[in-house]
Order: structure tokens, then sequence, then C-alpha cells
């Protein structure tokens, strides 16, 4: 398969990630992609074109929400299209800004996402009740932890994992958050506070739960050519995949993400990998759950099913470990807006791979993967990058 | 969707599940009552575990992404969707002024056409264009539309019909509005080789471009389409064209209020600003006139599709340069035009030039 044109990160921003900003969703959007600018060495005039990533309208309650955040986002007066793959979305952007360079069509492409989950009252799981089938779901009156209890339940039980190792993810990344300066929920915790944390919904505790946030996050994209002009350490995008698995999502074994196992064999097929545990130097798989984070691992083909939790429990993901994972802290440690979310951990690829990460740096980073997750359990994003 | 889909890939020829590599729906979660749509796409399209993405936008943004992904040669074969079940919206004026700026424009408690209605005042005041020139648009794409079998609301109406129809937001009365209608279109689109190989007839897509204006209603210029001329520069640039009046063969532009066709137009180089009436009414814009507008019958002939009037643009053009136009069919087209709009509040619109020479 031949690309076009090779896509460079050139640039990476990304605002304080809290519970409640007084902020405007626009203004969050603006003080992403200004840094995103200034750090790429870029002005709104030199971006030839833009791509929004903002999940559910319920959150700012704002019907065609990216038309309203495309000023925010120096979108106005040219090419904007806002992306969207629910939760998923935040790796899904800089996808999209990809195929807008890669094809040709534009040199340049600024990726924003934005999310501001507190305007949803009186919590944001009001806007995750419309998520579901009006007619065989919604009368169940379900919420979202409710699903991911049920997933992990079965990814617990197909593959005897103690609820120890689960807790140990939680304990990694908001330790390893306490090292970013925008994080929300940065903590030295113990596995036993997980365990002894309030049940939301058996086997789900409230520590083992991203918390809803507010943020944004940016990321400048250009064309080989033109990153030269401006960076002489672009990171490169050199490996994209998504898919979408069925509707029906109770109708699939829900132990193995196999949606996120075929997003992540094309990534690594364009970005020439084919042995993604060697070849792989870091990791920031999407995390709103603590078992999240092993069930994507193993999705992302960096572990064999049900391996993720010994290798957790080995200190493998550790941030000094052999395959460090949420070096950034993760949603569950730097907070979860949404689609910011996954952007933010496309930041941290970027970031790590200019060693420009600070106390948060692992050693000899050379290709990092991020990946997002979102819909019926039904979606994943994948983003390879290379320095 | 499946409906369409599966005309769709019979007409293309293709297997969805062996040969499309990508699938993009055009859809915004309030016009179909869910959080996060796109989770209830992929089975009807034959996209399961496939790259399915939707983009807040209208069918030919979704388009022009399609485009661009065919363009990175990721992808042979790209499914583009996009529908309105607005039956199903109980509530359109209130979802509607969801779309208004929360702290600054939604206070006013009026029924959101009111941006149209201000916009059409300042559009007939700064550029003579007169109500009965508007009333002429509503009568011409009604009447185009009596010869479009898939048409939701023809009719042979007179411009008198329409001024004394009610006023809604002074001064676009009821019948200056297109009213909703529900359907879906799919499109397939391929990469020049395959397309040569695959299609007896196919349409290729010439240049394309895509704008957003800024979303504040203050700071706009409410005259102009500034977004449609933007974006038809780029798509001219694209195709090459020079002057758009004599080398394009028909347009389907947005009608979403009769004054938008008018102020589209313009806005498309096809006139000078504050003509586009006069020309309606001269006939310019008819079927048999020197550029037809709107044949399908637009927004207000063939319903209003939400996100999916942008794709019943492009498939009247893709049916016309096909020659399968039937009795609305315009002779010798060899190059036509596809234009959208989101409607109010937004500023933003797409550009597409189709032609059925590569």
């Amino acid at each position: 398969m031949m690309v076009k044109k090779r896509v460079a990160v050139i640039g990476a921003g990304m605002t304080l990630y809290r519970r409640r900003l007084k902020e405007t969703g626009k203004e969050l959007s603006y003080y992403a992609s200004q840094m995103a600018l200034e750090s790429a060495g870029m002005t709104r005039e030199q971006v030839q074109s833009v791509v929004m990533g903002t999940a559910p309208d319920a959150f700012d309650g704002i019907h065609m929400k990216a038309e309203n955040l495309a000023d925010g986002s120096g979108a106005d007066q040219k090419p904007y299209t806002r992306v969207y793959v629910g939760g998923g979305t935040g790796v899904f952007a800089p996808i999209g800004g990809w195929w807008h360079v890669a094809s040709g069509l534009f040199d340049t492409c600024l990726v924003v996402c934005e999310e501001k989950m507190s305007p949803c009252h009186p919590h944001p799981q009001t806007a995750f009740r419309t998520i579901w089938d009006p007619i065989d779901t919604r009368p169940l009156n379900p919420n979202l932890v409710w699903i991911f209890a049920l997933e992990m339940n079965r990814y617990m039980t197909v593959h005897k994992i103690p609820k120890e190792q689960i807790a140990m993810v939680a304990v990694k990344n908001k330790r390893n958050a306490l090292d970013h300066p925008c994080a929300q929920l940065g903590a030295n915790i113990t596995v036993e506070d997980v365990l002894k944390s309030e049940v939301m919904v058996w086997p789900v505790q409230r520590l083992d739960i991203s918390p809803p946030t507010d943020g944004a996050a940016a990321l400048v994209l250009a064309s080989e050519d033109v990153a030269r002009k401006y960076t002489d350490a672009p990171v490169w995008l050199d490996g994209v995949g998504w898919a979408l698995d069925t509707t029906y999502w109770t109708n699939r074994d829900l132990y193995f993400p196999e949606y996120v196992a075929v997003a992540a064999r094309n990534a690594y097929k364009m970005a020439k990998i084919t042995d993604p545990p060697k070849e792989i130097s870091f990791a920031e798989p999407y995390d709103p759950f603590d078992y999240k984070e092993l069930h994507h691992l193993e999705g992302l083909l960096l572990a064999k099913k049900g391996e993720a939790p010994k290798m957790t429990a080995e200190g493998v993901t550790q941030r000094d470990g052999k395959l460090p994972v949420c070096p950034s802290g993760g949603l569950l440690g730097v907070g979860n807006p949404i689609a910011a979310a996954g952007l933010m951990k496309c930041c941290e690829c970027f970031w790590q791979l200019r060693n420009e990460a600070g106390k948060r740096q692992v050693r000899n980073a050379n290709t990092a993967v991020a990946q997002a997750w979102g819909d019926l359990q039904q979606v994943g994003t994948v983003a390879v990058f290379r320095r | 969707m499946f409906e369409a889909a599966v005309k769709a890939f019979n007409d293309a020829g293709v297997d969805p599940r062996k040969d499309i590599g990508s699938c993009i729906t055009a859809a915004e979660d309030y016009w179909e009552g869910y959080s996060i749509f796109d989770e209830f796409v992929p089975d009807q399209l034959g996209a399961v575990l496939r790259s399915v993405c939707t983009v807040g936008g209208d069918g030919l943004l979704a388009l022009a992404n399609g485009v661009m992904q065919i363009e990175t040669g990721l992808f042979d074969f790209v499914t583009i969707e996009a529908h309105s079940k607005a039956s199903d919206i109980l509530t359109f004026p209130n979802i509607l002024t969801h779309a208004l700026d929360p702290i600054y424009n939604r206070a006013f408690d009026a029924h959101p056409y009111f941006v149209a209605g201000l916009e059409m005042q300042r559009y007939l005041y700064e550029t003579k264009t007169t109500r009965e020139q508007c009333a002429a648009v509503v009568v011409k794409n009604k009447r185009n539309a009596l010869d479009n079998p898939a048409a939701a609301f023809p009719g042979k109406l007179t411009v008198s019909d329409v001024l004394s129809s009610e006023t809604l937001a002074q001064p676009l009365t009821r019948r200056d509005v297109s009213a909703l209608a529900d359907g879906a279109i799919v499109m397939v689109l391929a990469s020049e080789a395959k397309a040569k190989k695959l299609a007896s007839q196919p349409i290729w897509i010439k240049g394309i471009g895509w704008c957003t204006d800024t979303p504040w209603l203050e700071s706009r210029d409410w005259s102009a389409a500034t977004y449609a001329r933007l974006a038809s520069e780029r798509a001219y640039k694209m195709t090459g064209l020079k002057d758009p009046l004599k080398q394009i063969a028909l347009a389907e532009v947005d009608d979403y209020f009769s004054y938008k066709e008018l102020q589209h137009i313009e806005a498309l180089g096809f006139c000078k600003k504050g003509e586009a009436g006069k020309l309606t009414e001269q006939g310019t814009f008819n079927r048999d006139g020197r550029l037809p507008v709107n044949v399908s019958g637009g927004r207000l002939g063939a319903g209003n599709l939400l996100e999916a009037s942008a794709l019943q643009s492009t498939l009247e053009c893709v049916l016309q340069l096909r020659q399968q136009a039937g009795k609305r069919q315009v002779k010798n087209a060899r190059m036509a035009l596809a234009q959208s709009w989101r409607g109010v509040p937004t500023a933003t619109g797409c550009v597409a030039v189709l032609s059925n020479e590569l």
C-alpha cells in the first residue's frame, strides 16, 4: 500500500483537565489550538484545514456542537470537518487530519478535540442514557457502568483474573499522572484503596473508573516537505486504523475487543510493523476503566489474550518497564474529557517521542501507539507514531 | 439506509463485505435522537468490522472526506450515506434552538427560523431583490419536482400563493421554507483505476471544496453566502474552471429557504450580487433556461432531508450526467454542480463539480 504523502505531527497542546472549568468550549478549544500552533511555530493563517473531534452534543447541550466551536478552534472561513466515532473520536480526529494531508489536498491540518462534560446536569451519565437502542435496550434503564461491569466480569471470568491485578492499573496510572501538569486525579493510592472503594456495579468500583472532565487538546499535522520547514524533529504519523463492529453488542463475546485488533492490524500494516510487542516502545491504550487498559493491550496485540494482567503485576507496563503503558497517567489519572482524552494520548506520544515529556519521559522511545475505544463496546481507533 | 444501500451496491456492482474499504455516514446526534449515532451504522451498510465513521456535517462533506480517503491510496471503494428520519422528530424548532449559542442567542426564545428572516430582510434590502422574485424560486422548484418521482412536495403554485401564505419570520412566509421529509441516499465512490474497470458510466468528481464561516450571527455578512463563495473558489480551482456559467450545464444549489437559492447562485459566481432574483423571473434558471437550477426540485420541491439534501443534489447531478433523469433530463449535460448549506444557524457548506468526462 502506497500512501500519497507522509504525515508529520509538528505541534501539540492541551488545557488543564478538570471536573469543572469556567471556560466555555470555544475558549478551551482556543487555548489548546493556540498552544499547539505556538509549539509548531505556526500561525492560524498558515493552517489550511481544521478537523474537530468532540463527542455527544448532549454534554454541552449544543446541537451541531462543532459549528459552535468553529471559531474557537481557528476554523472560521476554512475547510472544517467534524469526524465522529463516539469515545473513539480522540484518536480518530488525528486520523481524519491524516487523510486531509495524506491525500495531498492540504499541506497542513489543525486537529482539535474538545469536551465539556460539566454542563450536563446532574451528571454526564444522563447523556449516556440516550446511547442505547430505544426499543430493545433503553427500557432496561441501563447506564454506562452497567455495561462495563458486564464486560469486566466476562473478561475476568474467561481468563480467571484476580481483581488485584486489575486494580494495579489504577494505582500505576494515577501515580504516573502525578508528573503530568494538566492532570486531574494524580494520586498515590494502593491496590487496597481500589478494592475497598465503593462498589458501583459489581465488579466495578469507584477507583476503577476515570472521572468526568472538561478539557481540550490539539495537534498540528503537516506534509513531509512542509513539516521540515518548521521543525527538525517531526513525529511521523505512520500508521492509522479504525474499525466498527456490529451494533448488536449483546450478540458478541465481550472478553476480547476484536474491533481493536482489526484496527491495530490495519495501523501496523501501514506502519510496516510486523512484531508489535518488539517494535512498539510504549503504548497509550484507552483506559476509562482500569480493566480496559488490559483489554486493549490484548486488542493491540501487545499482550497475548489474558496475559496483560500478568504483565502489569510483573511491572512490565511501569514507566521504567519493558513496555511502558500510559506513561501520561491515562484517563484514570489525567482525566477523561471523552474526545479530548484520546487526543491527550496522541499529544503524549508526540512529547515522549520528542523527549519533551519532562518527568514522565520514558527512555529510548522510537515508536508509540495510541488507541481509543467507543460506542457500544464497538469501535477501535489506532494511531502509530514514530520519531 | 439498508434499502438505499442495496440499490447503490447493485448499481455499482460491488459487494460491500468484500470490496468496500471505508464507509462514512453524515449525521448529527440531535437529529437522530441518540447520543453517539454511529453505533447504529455498520450493519445496514454491510460494514461490520470495517472502517466506519460518521462526519458531523452534510452528505457532501462526507463525500469530500471519502474523496480524501481514496486519494491517500488507502481505499479503492468508499460508501457515503446520508439520511433523514425527520418524521421521528417531535420538537424540530427546539432542537434547532439548541444549535444557537447558549449564552448570546438562545435567550431570544423565538422560532430559530428568525435567523433566516433577519438574513432575508438584509439580503432584500441590500440587493433590491423583491419578495416576488424569491417566491418565483418556490414556484419554479415545486414545478420542477412534478417530474421527480422521488420528490415529496411537488406542486403547481403561483407567486401569490407563496406571498399569501402565513408569515413565519418577517418577511419569510411558510411557502418560502422547505418542508421536512424522510429519505436516505447511498453513493459508492471508487478510485480512478477501479471506476474505469467497473463502471460503464462513471461520474467523475472534478473538484470539491467546503468552508465554515464564523459561527457568530453578529459578525457575519448577512447579504452574501461567504461560505459558498469560498467553497466554490476551492472547487473551481481544483476543477480548473474559469467561467462557471459557460462550463456548467446545470446546478443543484441549496434552497432551504427561497432567498437562499438566490444568495447561493450569486456566491457561486453564476451572476453578480443582486441579479439572481431578476434572472429567476426571466427564466434563466428554468429547466429550459440558460442554466437550469434545481431541476430535481431542490429542498423546496423534493423535501428537506436535513444532512441528506446535499446528497439529493449530488444524486440529481449524477442522474443528469448519466442521462438517466427521465422527463426532467437536461440536454447535453457534461458538467454539473452540487452545492450544500447546513441550514440555520450555520454558515457551513460544500461545493462539488461533477462531470461525465474524465
